[in-house]
């Protein structure tokens, strides 16, 4: 009860300060009072757009040069953009300012809070209230600005009653566009509601700070699109490949005969489990630093299954220290499943797969460390590796293991085959899942690269070929992506 | 089996321990023995040199300080050597850093070029002797350090718009428009030209959102790895200047005639890729040389 | 039904991401940035389960005492007293009886790795509790530092910081600095005139290593540069570029398996 009275009197006080805030800020229009200025030509046909390809909350503003931008006595400096806002979004902002004092204090910082200015006068009310009675405060306060915002695309309807022209941002001469791009959260004070009426305006400003006002551009509506056009060759060219894929998937499933060339890094491992067994030195597996979701992790997985296989059948000891927890949680129930499969879950131990630490280089040395106590007969590198990828095989090098390694940082694939017996360059890494199970439908998915492949190097040659022409740049053209 | 190795047989197979032996006594010896390397400056950095020194008072420049310490070695001295020839002219600067502990490495580079900007020194460069007086660096007028923030392209993006829009407020909590060389400061329009300093991707958000969409002269610092991966767009004109990695500081400090930490470690990298290139020469006279017995043994 | 689930899940927010890149709509970002939290979330709960994984690997090595095991304890109170550290703060002039409650932390984690390896554990444990009200007691009636749960101002706490500034950080810079012996080593074995593919290899990389070379006669800088620039940009460059293409089209192909569930090597079914 005490917190709700409090915000009631927060409220009171605020909007009470409102009248106040509107006279006292400089960023209110004041075209009104430099009337004896001599006034230069203002900016002519201010139209604008919904930014397109977006999210919403944005409109792209342009104007035609005031004639006297560049020349004439009145040489104008720049352009001052205006919108107009209903007093409902002044409040809202007061409310919203006082959010943010909140949350300072509730920080423990109050840095950007000037003396004197409005903030430290709200700080010095909020500064007597508790923790808890804080939290609830803002909460209220918050709920307040959000049930405000939905009634902002009506308040702009009241045009041009009920509000204020606020400054927007400026543009030096000779810049005829400006893209007003609101912000999306209802918490921020830039929030610019959609489908409601926006007007703007552009004034020209001189040297001695004569204004003249171009047209009045509105009512416009801003809104959020269901398609990003520019992103249309990317749809063709994931549509393409996926056709294909499919199509060679079918393909293999039919019994088609595919080809692939054999990798010299996947061989080697059968002989490498082989040559540990024998030696009774275990086999150090090392997933590299890359997350989950990066591409070469998720093929390293799929190889670790193989060797997690391979190792229970003949009784070997893996070692699998990781960087990330949620690679660690995965390659875990990896290395167990395939205990499993290999008729041996009993063999499966929990520290097999272990996590050591997510700063690179400490990282480095714990393997370093694994490397060089315990001797593994081999090691694996698959996966994403950074500077750390010679320093790990310079290391396993020194200590006599065979290496076999498969990285898609192209940067550290040198390293990987100086200093390793087997390297798998890039795509092979992808690869090796398919060439492992030769399961006709993996191995359909490579067909479909190497289709792929095939016509870049068609539209690369046609493209060498059309800038011999000067065609070259509308050629490039077709393929622009804009993000 | 030892005693049939013969001299060619060991050069080939040294173990590389006596490699690292040799490699850090010749780090420590030019490390520690104080003698100076001629340093052949290129036009990329040679080309950063001059748009900087022909840049009048009170103009602005950002640097972006967007290295880690792990990329201290190769980076600070490039920060150290800019910004001391850009404040010794009077050039005002904005530090901004997009990388995690990039601001720890502005911070101490800001404190240390400002002691040393506190003595009078003359420099003698393009022929000419340039003298300057000590003075105070000041927070604020001389420079403006906007701190950190995460998501690069994005604050790449927003300060092409208004410095405001991420950093209301500088490094130190002060906000922007109380400081005094940020009045009328906007975006990148007033600002002369954009000098990244970046051990990894953050280079190419500057490129492709940053001089691709605001089109300001960007000039960069790379490491001496990522160097090669950047020559295309010196080419493309994207980039008007590339130091790469410590040889381009030193450059720079050769430029600049203000010899610092890079040409100090210039004589250890010089030297250590001496040793390289001995022992790979090496290594190649006893491959041949055991190849050749083994044809003659064979024959 | 428990094997179908995950494939279904996959297949569904595979399939949402994919479209999602298209859909610029305010509506679709809400529910990328939704399902980004997740991740976040779901990660920082791994993290407590990698946390735990480390305990364990290293209290089993001290229980059989193997190779190096008293290195273990380093990582364990490394682990626990950096966060404790990150936590507090100095309030008053002095750190009044902080160094104590920093021991006793130890000894209460010392005591409470012993219980659990140890076959006495009524002894450990009783040990451990000791620690702990010794612990309680300073945190509670001492006055000179605080806790900081929801600031940042542990972060500045000066044990903290210089651990990470003098004890870190160099540590990380030296593993990094090993760069430097192993590059030698390797440039060492690598470059061997083996064949005429090696040679072209040789001599490029003499070539690109000679162009910071100061001491070289006249007319000869300009050669070797511009020579090595073409190396760099012209053979260095395209074949980079074909392994980058290489690389594009294995990551749209993979994905597409992922999504499609013909690719279940992740989930242990390969």
């Amino acid at each position: 009860m005490k917190v709700k009275l409090l915000f009631a009197v927060i409220l009171l006080l605020l909007l009470s300060s409102l009248s106040f805030a509107q006279d006292d800020s400089a960023e209110i229009d004041t075209s009104a009072v430099v009337e004896e200025l001599v006034l230069p030509a203002p900016p002519g046909n201010l139209s604008g757009v919904d930014k397109p390809n977006d999210h919403g909350h944005s409109i792209d503003l342009s104007w035609e040069l005031s004639p006297d931008d560049g020349g004439g006595l009145n040489t104008v400096l720049q352009y001052d953009i205006y919108h107009w806002v209903p007093n409902l979004m002044l409040e809202l902002n007061l409310v919203r300012d006082s959010i943010s004092v909140i949350q300072k204090i509730i920080r423990k910082t109050t840095n950007g809070i000037i003396e004197g200015s409005q903030a430290d006068s709200m700080k010095k009310v909020f500064e007597k209230l508790s923790r808890s009675e804080l939290f609830d405060v803002r909460n209220s306060l918050t709920e307040y600005v959000k049930k405000g915002n939905k009634g902002l695309a009506e308040a702009c309807k009241s045009y041009p009653e009920g509000g204020a022209w606020l400054f927007l941002d400026k543009k030096p001469s000779g810049t005829s566009t400006f893209d007003h791009i609101g912000s999306k959260e209802f918490k921020s004070s830039g929030f610019v509601p959609d489908f409601a009426n926006l007007y703007y305006r552009v004034d020209a400003v001189t040297a001695d700070g004569a204004k003249a006002s171009s047209n009045i551009l509105g009512p416009i509506q801003s809104s959020g699109q269901w398609y990003n056009t520019f992103r249309t060759p990317v749809v063709f060219s994931v549509l393409l490949f996926t056709l294909l894929t499919v199509f060679f998937v079918q393909k293999a499933r039919k019994g088609a005969d595919l080809y692939v060339r054999p990798l010299g890094g996947i061989e080697a491992v059968d002989d490498a489990i082989g040559r540990a067994t024998e030696m009774g030195r275990p086999i150090l597996y090392v997933l590299g630093l890359g997350s989950a979701a990066d591409i070469a992790t998720i093929a390293s997985f799929t190889i670790l299954g193989r060797v997690a296989k391979k190792v229970a059948e003949y009784q070997t000891e893996l070692l699998v220290p990781t960087y990330d927890p949620i690679v660690m949680t995965v390659a875990q129930e990896v290395v167990k499943s395939a205990y499993l499969d290999a008729g041996r879950p009993d063999a499966y131990k929990e520290d097999t797969v272990h996590f050591v630490t997510q700063s690179q280089f400490a990282y480095v040395a714990a393997v370093n460390g694994i490397m060089l106590r315990e001797l593994p007969a081999t090691n694996i590198y698959m996966g994403k590796f950074f500077a750390e990828s010679l320093i790990l095989a310079e290391t396993g090098a020194l200590a006599g293991s065979i290496q076999i390694s498969g990285t898609d940082e192209i940067a550290q694939i040198p390293f990987f085959i100086v200093a390793c017996d087997y390297t798998l360059i890039g795509e092979e890494l992808y690869a090796a899942s398919a060439y492992l199970g030769k399961e006709p439908v993996l191995l359909g998915s490579l067909k479909a690269q190497d289709y792929a492949k095939a016509a870049i190097i068609v539209l690369a040659v046609i493209g060498v070929i059309l800038a011999q022409f000067d065609f070259g740049t509308e050629f490039v053209n077709l393929f622009e992506v804009v993000n | 089996m030892t005693e049939h190795k013969n001299i060619f047989d060991k050069m080939m197979t040294l173990d590389r321990r006596w490699v690292f032996l040799f490699l850090i006594i010749v780090c420590v010896a030019t490390y520690v023995v104080d003698f100076e390397i001629p340093i052949n400056t290129e036009p990329e950095v040679e080309s950063i040199f001059n748009f900087l020194d022909s840049l009048p008072e009170n103009d602005i420049v950002l640097i972006a300080i967007d290295y880690d310490p792990n990329n201290l070695a190769e980076l600070h001295p490039m920060t150290y050597a800019v910004v001391e020839h850009l404040w010794r002219k009077k050039v005002k600067i904005i530090f901004t850093s997009l990388s995690q502990l990039g601001p720890a490495m502005a911070d101490q580079a800001i404190r240390d070029i400002s002691d040393s900007l506190k003595v009078d020194k003359t420099y003698n460069y393009n022929g000419v002797e340039h003298n300057f007086k000590g003075r105070e660096i000041v927070n604020g007028v001389d420079y403006t350090f906007l701190g950190f923030k995460p998501y690069y392209a994005l604050i790449i993006l927003g300060m092409g718009q208004d410095f405001r829009l991420n950093f209301p407020s500088d490094y130190y909590g002060t906000p922007l428009d109380d400081l005094p060389m940020m009045q009328g400061v906007i975006n990148y329009d007033q600002v002369a030209c954009v000098v990244d300093l970046s051990g990894g991707n953050i280079t190419d958000a500057w490129i492709s959102y940053g001089q691709g969409r605001f089109n300001f002269p960007l000039m960069l610092g790379l490491t001496g790895v990522m160097v090669s991966q950047y020559y295309p767009f010196l080419g493309s004109g994207q980039v008007s200047g590339i130091m790469g990695g410590l040889l381009g500081a030193a450059q720079y400090e050769e430029l600049a005639d203000n010899p610092g930490r890079a040409k100090d470690g210039m004589r250890v990298q010089l030297y250590a890729h001496y040793v390289i290139i001995l022992f790979i020469i090496l290594g190649n006279i006893g491959y041949f040389m055991t190849r050749r017995n083994r044809l003659k043994g064979g024959n | 039904m428990k094997r179908q689930l995950p494939f279904l899940l996959v297949f569904i927010f595979g399939a949402f991401m994919t479209i999602q890149y298209y859909i610029p709509h305010e509506s679709s970002e809400f529910v990328y940035t939704f399902l980004l939290d997740w991740t976040m979330i779901i990660g920082i709960f791994a993290l407590a389960l990698g946390i735990w994984s480390l305990y364990q690997v290293s209290v089993e090595k001290i229980k059989h005492k193997k190779e190096n095991w008293v290195y273990s304890y380093v990582t364990l109170f490394g682990l626990f007293i950096m966060v404790v550290l990150g936590f507090t703060f100095k309030v008053g002039d002095s750190w009044g009886l902080y160094s104590v409650f920093v021991i006793a932390l130890m000894a209460f984690l010392y005591c409470l790795i012993n219980a659990s390896i140890a076959k006495s554990k009524g002894l450990w444990f009783g040990l451990s509790g000791v620690a702990l009200v010794v612990l309680l007691g300073i945190a509670y009636f001492d006055d000179s530092w605080g806790v900081a749960f929801m600031t940042s101002e542990g972060l500045r706490n000066t044990m903290f910081t210089n651990f990470a500034d003098f004890v870190m950080t160099p540590i990380l810079a030296t593993m990094f600095a090993l760069l430097a012996f192993f590059i030698a080593s390797a440039a060492y074995r690598a470059f061997r005139a083996r064949n005429v593919l090696a040679s072209l290899l040789l001599v490029s990389a003499i070539i690109v290593m000679l162009r910071f070379n100061p001491y070289m006669p006249f007319g000869l800088p300009e050669l070797i540069a511009e020579l090595s620039n073409w190396l760099m940009n012209v053979p260095n460059l395209a074949a980079q570029r074909a392994i980058v293409i290489g690389i594009g089209l294995g990551i749209v192909a993979t994905s597409l398996k992922v999504i499609l569930g013909i690719e279940r090597g992740y989930m242990g079914k390969g």
